[in-house]
């Protein structure tokens, strides 16, 4: 099994969710979240004085997958979520040992 | 029957019974309730801008200046600011109207067409206001306590003096402040007792107290823009009480401030946008709300002074003024957290002289400006008047607070001021937006406080 991260652009997720839905994803973990990349956050002006805000909205999407899903889902996220333009978010894929679900004890595969 | 006629056979009662004017009475009480609603404007104005840790402690400081400053000036802020001058024009008698209670009776009204305790109030409200505004120049760092000590204080010591000096009119029997009577300053609602004494006494808090920690630094942004403008738009309605309500009937006077106080207010929302959308590339909501605030700021001392094309002008110049001096701060490095100085001494300073400049012999006050072709005579007087009210309260202000600080301690620990003044100094939060708020486990899963636990209630 796999765990795939997703940090995209907010206005992105309801385009990424439709597209997993429609690969056969049946539930996410997804979390408002503030981060910077390369384009190192924005500047708001306030009464004349500008600020650098280094933080900048974004959503972390997390599903455990298949091992076989995982290729497929990463590729639908990148397509979905891209712009183009900087600050389009990562994507990443880890290992994971061991699921369980909390209301049956199914394990693993059968826990997905 | 027609209306005219009713009136004309009610009127002898309602003379006989009373020589007051129930006109003139019902429209300085609404003015009163109005200028008490600028307090909790001012409340949302301030509390918006600051950042979410300190929200409670600014609003705190307003409603903290309302409860205290309307007993000060009732026991004996009042009397020395409007009782008999005890000498040279400087201060009233404290003794004369200590506690009111000698304003009980008809009979005390004299011919005064309004009750004279109605006109206290009415005067104590705008010491509430002013004192409130001081609070913006030290958010996020000073002691509850010490605050309420120095804005007592500060009522009987600063504002009751300038107020005897511009507000105090001698009449037959009565002699009043030296501003008013002697100088000949025009200040029609309080461009100088209000605005000006504000920004100088804030200025001289924010530097007794020094700079918040990571001042020009850290972003300090406003937390929450929409208390912001909806503050500025309560300040706006109460502001017509404020201005047209210092008529003391409901007469021309009162409608030609009325006029000049919307449009200055609309011409100073413009005149901030126009300058920030050219200078930032942005016209923003803070800037709107900051601009409409400069507007009425500048229309307070010279609202009976102009025409409403005058207004206009008055306000945009005070919008795209303020606008600029904002920055000052930062140029010379004092906190004034909220820019009291920024928008309320310099938007005080350009009202007040501006009356020298804009006001026409066709408004209430009959006086003509520099530009109406009345020559420097009146601007001088404003520039002397605004001159000393400045000196005077910024440096007793800055004497208050070095004692305050010195005898009980203004500023509040390093440490408290980083984890936020609201909980160190209140005890509470301002805001429990979690989706877990509310959970058996108190109000957040996730760092919350604990609700108090069975055996300790």
């Amino acid at each position: 099994m796999k765990l795939v991260t997703a940090v995209i652009k907010p206005h992105k997720w309801e385009d990424v969710r439709e597209a997993l839905e429609t690969f056969g994803v049946t539930g996410m973990t997804v979390s408002e979240v503030s981060g910077y990349g390369r384009q190192k956050g924005h500047t708001e002006v306030y009464r004349g004085a500008e600020y650098d805000i280094a933080l900048v909205p974004k959503i972390r999407i997390e599903i455990v997958v298949d091992d076989d899903d995982a290729d497929d889902i990463v590729g639908i996220v990148v397509k979905t979520a891209q712009t183009g333009r900087i600050g389009d978010g990562k994507v990443w894929v880890s290992p994971v040992e061991t699921v369980i679900r909390v209301r049956t004890g199914d394990k693993d595969e059968a826990a997905l | 029957m027609t209306a005219s006629t009713l009136l004309t056979d009610l009127a002898p009662l309602v003379a006989d019974t009373t020589g007051l004017d129930s006109g003139d009475t019902a429209w300085l009480l609404a003015a009163s309730a109005l200028v008490l609603l600028m307090a909790p404007g001012l409340a949302l104005f301030y509390g918006g801008m600051v950042r979410s840790k300190s929200v409670l402690n600014m609003m705190m400081m307003t409603f903290g200046s309302l409860a205290v400053i309307s007993i000060v000036w009732v026991l004996v802020g009042y009397s020395m600011a409007f009782g008999d001058d005890v000498g040279l024009g400087l201060v009233g008698d404290p003794t004369q109207y200590a506690g009111l209670s000698q304003l009980l009776s008809e009979e005390s009204n004299g011919d005064s067409g309004i009750p004279l305790i109605l006109f206290a109030v009415f005067q104590g409200l705008f010491c509430v206001i002013t004192g409130a505004l001081v609070s913006g120049a030290i958010a996020d760092r000073a002691r509850f306590g010490a605050w309420m000590v120095f804005v007592s204080v500060w009522t009987v010591v600063v504002y009751a003096p300038v107020a005897h000096w511009i507000f105090d009119f001698s009449t037959s029997g009565h002699v009043g402040g030296w501003m008013a009577n002697e100088l000949g300053v025009i200040d029609f609602a309080g461009g100088t007792a209000v605005e000006i004494t504000s920004g100088a006494s804030g200025l001289a808090l924010a530097l007794v107290l020094g700079r918040r920690i990571g001042f020009g630094k850290d972003p300090m942004r406003p937390h929450n823009l929409t208390l912001v403008m909806l503050g500025a738009g309560l300040l706006w309605f109460g502001w017509f009480g404020f201005n047209a309500g210092s008529a003391l009937g409901a007469n021309q006077t009162a409608g030609v401030v009325f006029a000049t106080t919307l449009l200055a207010g609309a011409a100073g929302a413009l005149g901030w946008l126009a300058l920030e959308r050219w200078r930032d590339g942005h016209a923003t909501s803070l800037g709107a709300a900051s601009g409409l605030v400069s507007g009425l700021v500048a229309i307070t001392p010279s609202c009976a002074s102009v025409s409403p094309v005058g207004a206009i002008v008055m306000g945009l110049v005070a919008g795209v003024v303020c606008a600029l001096a904002v920055g000052l701060k930062y140029r010379f490095g004092f906190d004034d957290s909220l820019d009291v100085v920024g928008v309320h001494l310099v938007g005080g300073l350009v009202g007040t002289l501006g009356i020298g400049l804009l006001a026409t012999a066709a408004a209430p006050t009959g006086v003509d400006g520099l530009l109406y072709g009345g020559g420097v005579d009146q601007l001088g007087r404003q520039l002397v008047g605004a001159g000393a009210v400045f000196a005077y309260a910024f440096v007793v202000s800055g004497i208050i607070g070095l004692v305050v600080a010195k005898v009980m301690g203004f500023r509040i620990d390093e440490e408290h001021e980083l984890s936020g003044i609201d909980l160190v100094v209140h005890a509470e939060t301002a805001y429990d937006l979690h989706a877990t708020a509310g959970a058996r486990s108190g109000s957040g899963v996730l760092g919350g406080p604990t609700a108090p636990r069975e055996e300790e209630r």
